[in-house]
């Protein structure tokens, strides 16, 4: 598509009406056209008025549900939004500013959860997700006799995934597992194959997260996914119930 | 709460201004974590949310929690809300019927049964006798408004906004010439634009 085709894009942006790989371009499209951010803009403006049509109170539970949920998650610190309207938002960046601010006693909180767990924890953690009676299980079997399970207990707020057979990561990479929220692919560990078995408590609240995936990455890991997910867990389909 | 009104082209009423304001102010108390500040929020923004969530995603369950993560993306990002980009509103419902088309999306392999969108439940006006459900006066002036969309641009509005196809699918379904959907949906949602505009 030629630069001056992007632009016509807007529209169909502002409505989400574009596949995820015309709206990462058109994204870093936005990043660099002041008009395109304008029009979109004005064209979400207008969306709102579709938004009047319909309106739904929805049930007293849920908002009990969202000043429960509230009270367990820190909102993002002001000062590190400032300074991510200023550079793109990367996790080398964020964690770099994170660093500035506590070297200038700002206080700032860790933005990524930091893996404090020793391992005897960890596995408390595994075996509570696995036992938990609100567990929902998504597989995936691959070509090569592999699968892979994930497991995620919303009582206990995290995901395990636990791998078969599957073969060694390339030499110099390292399988990467993904925790998708809010549209992103978020970091949520590493797993190095090889094994009959292998067991990964996975990284961060589980709870928003919409889908998960794995995908191969440079020894220690990326800070987005740099390659096509081997495979991908859709929360949204309904979970099989199996005996692990 | 009277119907929230949506900052619109012409100049803002002192009413528009006042709710708008406060809706972002808000949103910047949030940001610091004022729970209260974000109980506000939610019960002036919950009903259009969920509404909207609940059109795209059309399983209440789903809807429900869908509506839950929406808010609690907006609790936990609410920082990364800039004044100078448009209004809290806008901001909010943007993030709200993103997720809700990710999530419909999701589960297109699966469950999506909207193969034929002649279904009763259009949102949009398709004709003069469609019933007004709405009782506000300000989503009577919005479907009025709609009417002076040619038909093509308020059936691509409405497959892409309220069902969460992409332009390329809405360009099938409506039997359209490859890329003219999002030409369709650009130019409707300008016509609707001036439409209320014109209207102050």
């Amino acid at each position: 598509m030629t630069t001056h085709e992007i632009h016509a894009l807007a529209g169909a942006y502002a409505v989400d009406a574009l596949d995820d790989l015309e709206r990462a371009r058109f994204e870093e499209h936005l990043a660099v056209c002041a008009e395109c951010r304008t029009e979109v803009l004005s064209l979400q403006d207008t969306t709102l008025l579709l938004s009047d049509l319909t309106s739904v109170a929805p049930p007293s539970s849920v908002r009990d549900q969202v000043m429960a949920d509230i009270k367990k998650v820190r909102p993002i610190p002001p000062a590190l939004a400032r300074i991510e309207r200023h550079r793109p938002r990367r996790w080398t960046n964020l964690i770099a500013a994170a660093a500035v601010l506590g070297v200038l006693g700002g206080g700032a909180v860790v933005i990524q959860q930091v893996r404090e767990d020793d391992s005897t924890s960890q596995q408390d953690q595994v075996s509570r997700v696995l036992a938990a009676a609100d567990v929902q299980h998504w597989n995936v079997d691959f070509r090569s006799g592999a699968s892979a399970t994930l497991s995620r207990s919303v009582s206990v707020g995290r995901a395990v995934l636990v791998a078969r057979s599957m073969s060694p990561a390339p030499s110099g990479k390292v399988y990467q597992l993904w925790l998708r929220k809010g549209g992103e692919m978020v970091p949520a560990g590493l797993m190095n194959g090889g094994a009959q078995q292998s067991t990964v408590l996975m990284d961060g609240n589980a709870n928003d997260a919409t889908g998960a995936g794995i995908t191969v990455e440079p020894a220690g890991g990326s800070t987005s996914p740099t390659t096509t997910p081997i495979a991908l867990f859709d929360f949204a389909q309904t979970s099989a119930v199996r005996d692990l | 709460m009277s119907s929230l009104q949506p900052v619109s082209s012409g100049d803002p009423s002192p009413e528009e201004t006042g709710v708008a304001a406060h809706l972002a102010g808000c949103l910047r108390r949030s940001a610091r974590g004022d729970e209260q500040a974000f109980a506000e929020l939610y019960d002036a923004t919950s009903a259009r949310v969920h509404g909207l969530v609940l059109r795209v995603i059309r399983d209440p369950a789903q809807a429900e929690e869908v509506t839950q993560e929406v808010f609690l993306q907006v609790w936990r990002t609410a920082a990364r809300f800039d004044e100078a980009k448009g209004s809290a509103l806008a901001w909010l419902m943007t993030l709200a019927h993103r997720r809700a088309v990710d999530r419909v999306r999701a589960a297109v392999a699966v469950t999506r049964q909207d193969t034929s969108y002649h279904q009763n439940s259009q949102t949009l006006p398709h004709d003069s006798t469609a019933e007004a459900v709405e009782a506000s006066m300000e989503a009577r002036r919005v479907r009025s408004a709609l009417l002076e969309l040619t038909s093509v641009q308020r059936e691509a509005l409405e497959l892409a906004y309220f069902g969460g196809y992409t332009h390329t699918e809405v360009a099938t379904m409506l039997d359209l010439p490859v890329g003219t959907a999002k030409t369709r949906i650009r130019d409707g949602l300008i016509r609707l634009r001036d439409a209320m505009g014109a209207g102050q």
